[in-house]
C-alpha cells in the first residue's frame, strides 16, 4: 500500500523534493541565481498543480489514514499552487530592487506552500499540526527577510510570537479532544461524535473543540484573533503581504472548513453560533476599523479580515452549499487581491516605494489603465454587480439565508455597505482628486499581466460563472460524502 | 422590420459596443474628444433607432411579456438570462435610449475634460438602465439595478461640482444599503420558488407573513431610489452637484426605478404586504408632495428647485401606485413617463444659462426674455407641463391619479391636490424672477439665445410633451391591458381577511386619524 500513498501524495513530494534541489542549486550558485530559482519555483508550483489535477490516484487515504485526498484537497490546492505562482511572480522585480535577492526567499515560499498543501490534506489532528507548523515556521522567515530593516523584522517577531501562541493553543485544543476522544484520527472523530446521535459530547471535547476554532481564527486572522495582522501586513516586504494575504488564508480556510466539517461535523450545534459570531465581529470590525486607515497595505489587511469574515458565513451554514459558497468566495477573494497587491507593488515613486492611500491620487490621469483597473478590484470587494466579488457574496449569503442564518446574513449585507465607503474611497482618490506625481513608468511586465489577467476575470466572470460554481460544488460535496 | 433578431439584448448591449470602441481611441487629447463624442452619439442615436421595433412591433392588445428572450446562465440556481418587456416596462426602455443621445448632445460643449471616459461612462449607464428594464430573472434585474451605481458614482464625482464627492458618496452608500436589503428578499424568494424567474414568482402565492418582510425589503431599496421621504436627502446633494447630463438622467430614468420596482414586483408578488403597508406609502407620500414642495418655495437654487420639485412629483407617484386602481397605476405611470421627459428638459433649462454664466442662483438672473425668447418660450412649455397645465404631458398623469386617488379615499384625493397648488406656486415664481421683469443684471446683457444644437435637444422633448398631453391614447393603450392583468391578479391573490395584530393596529389608528379630519 506504501506505492499507493506515495502516488496520492505525488504533488507534495515533487514540492518537497524540488525545494531540497532547488536549495542545493541556489548554494553551489550564490549570488545570481535568485532569479533562475524563482522561475523554477513557479515551473515547480504549475507542475504540482497539473499533478494535482491529474493525479492518478485521485482519491483516497494515505500514509495510515494521516493524509487524504480528495476533491476538496484538489480545489483549496489548485487554488493555493496558482496564488502562491502569482506572489513568486509578483515578487520578482521587488526582491530584486530592495536588496532581498536572495536565493532563500522563492526556497522558503515553497516550503511554506508545502506547509499548506499538508494541511489541506490533513486527516489527523497531528498531521494537522506539522503541517501548519511548516507552513508558519517558513512564513516567520519570510515576513522578516529584510532583516535590516526593523519594520520588517519587528512584523517577523510579531508574527513569530502571536502565531506561537496561537500554535500552542491550537495544539491545546487537540490534545484536550484526543483525551476525551481518545484519537486524533478524523474519521474516528467523526464516527464517535455520529454515534451519539444527537447527544451532547463531553465538555472536555468541546472545550478542545474551541480552542482548536481559536487558533484556527488566529491563522486565518479572524476577529477576535486578527490583531496581528494589519502590522505584520503593514511591515513584512510588500510581496509577502501580497503572498500573506493569498495563499496561507486560503490554506487556512480550507483547513479550518474541513476540520469542522469532517470530524465536527455532528457537532454543528455546537460551533456554529462560535462561527456565527467570529464571521460577523469579522465582517463588522474589517469595515469599521478600516475607515480611518491611510496606509494601503494597513487598509488590506483590514479589508482581508473583513472578507473572512464573508467567507466564514459560508462555513457557518454548515451546508455543502455553504461551503461551496466559502470555495467559491475565496477563489474570487484571491483573484481581486493578487491585482491589489500588483498595484501596491508598482506604486513606485522616483524609485522608492510609497504606500500612502494618498499616493494614488489623480492616478486616473496620470496611469489610467492601472487606475482602471484598480477601480474594478475595489467595486469588485466592495461587492458591486457585474463584477465577480458580487457573485463571491452572493453565494454565502445565499448560504445563510437557507441554513436560517437570517440575521447574519442582514448584519453581513449591513457590514458590506459600510465596507463598500472605503473601498470606493480609493476609486475618489484616483479619479476625483487632483494629480500629483505619477507612479513609475513603465509598470513592469510581471506586474503588468498580473493586473490585466485579474482585473479581466473579475470583468468578465459573469460570463462564465459555470467552472468555478461546479468545481466548488463538487469540492463541497466530497466534503460531506466521504 | 428586424423580427428575429434578439432585439432586446441589442438594444441593452449596443451602447456597451460603442464604450468598447471608444475605449480603443488613442491620439491628440482633441482628435480623442471629438471621436469620443461622435462615437457616443452614433452608437446611442442607432441604439434609439433600433429601440423603435419596440414601438412598432408591440403588441398593445396583450398584457404578456413579449420580444422574449432566455438562455440559460447557471442552471443549477435557476438562474437564466431572461429578457423580456410589457406594457410597464417597454415606454421606460424607449425614454432610457431617447434620453441618452439627448444627454450626450448636451454635454457637447459642456464637458471638457475626460471626455473619453465621459463618453464611456454614460454610455455604461445606458446598458445599465435598459437591461434593468428588460430584465425578467431577478439576479439579471439585480445586477442592472445596482450596477448603475458605478458610471453614476463616476460621473457625479469627477464630472460635477464643488460639492461631488460629499454628494457622489451620498449618492452610492444609500442606494447601496438600500439594494443589499433587495438582495436578501430576492434570495429569499429563490429559496420559496428555487427559481429566480420574475414571471414564476410575478404569480406565486407567497404567504403573508413572508410577504411582510418580503415587501420591507424591497420597500428599503425602492424607496431610496424614488425616493420617498426621509430618505430622499440624497437626491438634492446628488442633483446639485452632477453635469447637466448627469442630472438628466437622474431625474429622467434613475428615479423611476423605485417606481418601477414598486409597480412590478411589490403590488402584484406581494399583494397582502402592498394592501398592509398602503398608509405607510400613503403617509410618507403626502409628507414627500407638501414638504418637498414647501422646501421648493424656498429654494434659491434652480437645480435644487427642481430637483425638491421632482421628489414631491415622485409622491404623486407612489400614490398612484399604491391606489390600487385602473387609473391611479395607468396615471402613475404615465406621470413617471411625464416626469422623465419634463424634468429632464428643465434641467436642460438650468443647464443653458449654467453654460453660459456659471451660476444656478436665482437671483443672478431676470429678465431673460429680452434677450432669449426662443429659451423663454421652451421654458415655458416645461414650465406648465412640470404645473400639470392641460394639453401637457404632466396634466393627464396627476389628473389620472387624481382619480384613483378620489376612489381610494377623498382625504387622499384632498392631500396631494394641495400639493399640485404648491407645484404651481413655486415654479411659476422661479419662471418669474428668470424670464420676466427688466433685464438689468449687467453681466446678463449680451447673453445668447439658443444655438441650433440646443433647439435639437429641446425639439424632440417638446413634442413629446405635446404629443403625450393632446393624445395620451398612443401611450396608454401600452398600457392598459398590462395594468387591468396586474390589478385582477392582485385582487385574486389577495387573502381575504387583512392580516391581525399590528396590521389592525395601523388600519385602525390611520381610520381614527382620517375620521378625526373629516
Amino acid at each position: 500500500m506504501m506505492n499507493q500513498s506515495l502516488l496520492l501524495a505525488l504533488p507534495e513530494i515533487v514540492i518537497a523534493a524540488s525545494g531540497l534541489l532547488l536549495l542545493m542549486f541556489g548554494v553551489f550558485r550564490r549570488g545570481v541565481s535568485t532569479r533562475a530559482v524563482s522561475w523554477l519555483v513557479v515551473a515547480v508550483l504549475i507542475v504540482a498543480t497539473i499533478l494535482v489535477l491529474t493525479a492518478p490516484g485521485q482519491t483516497g487515504h494515505a500514509f495510515g489514514g494521516l493524509f487524504v485526498t480528495d476533491r476538496y484537497a484538489v480545489f483549496v490546492k489548485v487554488l493555493v499552487l496558482l496564488s502562491a505562482a502569482v506572489a513568486m511572480i509578483m515578487s520578482l522585480g521587488y526582491i530584486e530592487r530592495e536588496q532581498m535577492a536572495q536565493f532563500e526567499f522563492p526556497v522558503l515560499l515553497l516550503f511554506s506552500t508545502l506547509g499548506m498543501m499538508l494541511m489541506i490534506s490533513a486527516n489527523d489532528l497531528i498531521s494537522l499540526y506539522v503541517g501548519l507548523e511548516l507552513q508558519s515556521l517558513a512564513l516567520y522567515v519570510i515576513a522578516a527577510f529584510r532583516r535590516d530593516t526593523i519594520r520588517s523584522t519587528e512584523a517577523g517577531l510579531k508574527y513569530f510570537v502571536l502565531s506561537a501562541l496561537s500554535s500552542a493553543m491550537l495544539l491545546y485544543g487537540s490534545s484536550l479532544i484526543y483525551g476525551f476522544a481518545g484519537t486524533t484520527k478524523f474519521d474516528g472523530l467523526a464516527t464517535l461524535l455520529a454515534g451519539l446521535g444527537g447527544a451532547q459530547p463531553s465538555l472536555g471535547l468541546i472545550v478542545g473543540l474551541v480552542f482548536l476554532i481559536a487558533g484556527l481564527a488566529f491563522k486565518v486572522s479572524a476577529f477576535p484573533f486578527h490583531m496581528w495582522t494589519p502590522d505584520v501586513y503593514e511591515g513584512a516586504p510588500t510581496p509577502v503581504t501580497a503572498f500573506f494575504s493569498m495563499a496561507p488564508k486560503v490554506a487556512a480556510i480550507g483547513l479550518f472548513g474541513r476540520v469542522l466539517i469532517g470530524p465536527f461535523g455532528s457537532a454543528i450545534g455546537d460551533w456554529q453560533q462560535i462561527i456565527w459570531f467570529i464571521s460577523f465581529a469579522s465582517m463588522a470590525f474589517g469595515a469599521v476599523a478600516a475607515i480611518n486607515q491611510r496606509n494601503i497595505k494597513r487598509l488590506m489587511a483590514y479589508s482581508s479580515i473583513a472578507n473572512v469574515g464573508y467567507a466564514l458565513v459560508g462555513l457557518a451554514a454548515g451546508t455543502p452549499e455553504g461551503l461551496s459558497g466559502m470555495l467559491i468566495y475565496m477563489a474570487i477573494y484571491v483573484v481581486m487581491n493578487a491585482g491589489a497587491f500588483a498595484v501596491i507593488l508598482a506604486m513606485r515613486q522616483q524609485g522608492r516605494m510609497v504606500e500612502g492611500l494618498s499616493d494614488l491620487a489623480g492616478l486616473g490621469k496620470t496611469q489610467p489603465l492601472v487606475a482602471a483597473s484598480f477601480a474594478i478590484y475595489m467595486f469588485s470587494l466592495a461587492g458591486i454587480p457585474p463584477l465577480a466579488g458580487f457573485f463571491g457574496k452572493f453565494f454565502v449569503f445565499r448560504a445563510a439565508i437557507n441554513a436560517g442564518l437570517y440575521w447574519l446574513a442582514v448584519l453581513g449585507v449591513l457590514a458590506s455597505v459600510v465596507g463598500a465607503f472605503y473601498y470606493i474611497r480609493i476609486v475618489k482618490i484616483m479619479y476625483f482628486d487632483e494629480p500629483r506625481e505619477g507612479f513609475d513608468k513603465p509598470v513592469e511586465w510581471e506586474l503588468a499581466g498580473v493586473l490585466t489577467v485579474s482585473a479581466l476575470a473579475l470583468l468578465l466572470f459573469f460570463l462564465l460563472p459555470l467552472p468555478l460554481l461546479a468545481g466548488a460544488d463538487t469540492a463541497a460535496a466530497a466534503l460531506f460524502h466521504g | 422590420m428586424f423580427s428575429g433578431l434578439p432585439i432586446l439584448s441589442l438594444v441593452t448591449f449596443l451602447p456597451l459596443v460603442g464604450a468598447f470602441f471608444i475605449f480603443l481611441i488613442r491620439g491628440e487629447p482633441e482628435v480623442v474628444a471629438r471621436n469620443a463624442r461622435n462615437v457616443a452619439l452614433l452608437t446611442s442615436v442607432v441604439t434609439f433607432l433600433l429601440s423603435l421595433e419596440l414601438w412598432f412591433g408591440f403588441d398593445r392588445g396583450s398584457a404578456d411579456f413579449q420580444f422574449v428572450e432566455k438562455a440559460d446562465w447557471i442552471p443549477q440556481f435557476g438562474i437564466a438570462y431572461h429578457m423580456g418587456v410589457d406594457g410597464i416596462s417597454v415606454l421606460f426602455v424607449l425614454l432610457s435610449t431617447l434620453l441618452t443621445p439627448i444627454c450626450i448632445l448636451s454635454s457637447w460643449e459642456a464637458i471638457t475634460v475626460r471626455v473619453k471616459e465621459y463618453m464611456i461612462a454614460f454610455l455604461a449607464l445606458e446598458t445599465l438602465m435598459v437591461g434593468m428594464f428588460c430584465a425578467l430573472d431577478f439576479v439579471v434585474f439585480y445586477m442592472f439595478f445596482e450596477g448603475v451605481l458605478i458610471p453614476m458614482f463616476l460621473i457625479i464625482g469627477i464630472w460635477g461640482g464643488p460639492r461631488r464627492v460629499y454628494a457622489s458618496f451620498k449618492f452610492f452608500l444609500y442606494t447601496l444599503l438600500g439594494s443589499v436589503l433587495m438582495l436578501l428578499a430576492i434570495l429569499a424568494i429563490y429559496f420559496e420558488l428555487h427559481t429566480t424567474d420574475i414571471p414564476t414568482a410575478l404569480v406565486h402565492q407567497f404567504a403573508p407573513s413572508l410577504q411582510t418582510w418580503l415587501w420591507l425589503a424591497f420597500f428599503a431599496s425602492f424607496a431610496v431610489k424614488v425616493p420617498m421621504w426621509p430618505v430622499h436627502t440624497w437626491l438634492p446633494d446628488a442633483h446639485v452637484e452632477a453635469p447637466t447630463a448627469g442630472s438628466v438622467i437622474l431625474a429622467g430614468v434613475l428615479l423611476k426605478m423605485g417606481a418601477y420596482g414598486f409597480i412590478r414586483f411589490s403590488v402584484p408578488m406581494l399583494p397582502d404586504g402592498s394592501a398592509f403597508f398602503t398608509p405607510l406609502i400613503y403617509t410618507l407620500s403626502f409628507i414627500a408632495v407638501i414638504y418637498a414642495s414647501l422646501v421648493a418655495l424656498a429654494q434659491e437654487d434652480m437645480k435644487k428647485l427642481i430637483a425638491y420639485s421632482s421628489v414631491a412629483h415622485m409622491g404623486f407617484v407612489t400614490v398612484g401606485i399604491f391606489t390600487l386602481t385602473q387609473q391611479g397605476i395607468e396615471g402613475a405611470l404615465f406621470q413617471m413617463l411625464s416626469h422623465g421627459i419634463v424634468s429632464s428638459a428643465l434641467f436642460l433649462c438650468v443647464g443653458v444659462v449654467y453654460d453660459r454664466m456659471h451660476s444656478r442662483e436665482i437671483a443672478r438672473y431676470g429678465g431673460l426674455v429680452h434677450r432669449m425668447p426662443r429659451y423663454a418660450a421652451a421654458f415655458m412649455l416645461f414650465m406648465l407641463a412640470s404645473v400639470g397645465l392641460p394639453g401637457t404631458s404632466g396634466f393627464i398623469g396627476e389628473f389620472l391619479v387624481m382619480v384613483g386617488a378620489f376612489q381610494a379615499s377623498s382625504w387622499v384625493a384632498f392631500l396631494i391636490a394641495t400639493g399640485m397648488i404648491l407645484g404651481a406656486a413655486y415654479m411659476l415664481w422661479l419662471y418669474r424672477r428668470i424670464i420676466f421683469g427688466k433685464l438689468e443684471k449687467p453681466d446678463l446683457q449680451s447673453i445668447l439665445d439658443l444655438s441650433w444644437r440646443e433647439v435639437a435637444v429641446f425639439a424632440p422633448l417638446a413634442v413629446l410633451v405635446l404629443w403625450m398631453g393632446i393624445y395620451p391614447v398612443s401611450f396608454l393603450e401600452f398600457m392598459s391591458p398590462t395594468v387591468e392583468k396586474l390589478l385582477a391578479q392582485h385582487q385574486a391573490a389577495l387573502s381575504s381577511p387583512p392580516a391581525p395584530g399590528m396590521a389592525d393596529m395601523i388600519q385602525s389608528s390611520w381610520k381614527t386619524l382620517t375620521m378625526a379630519l373629516d
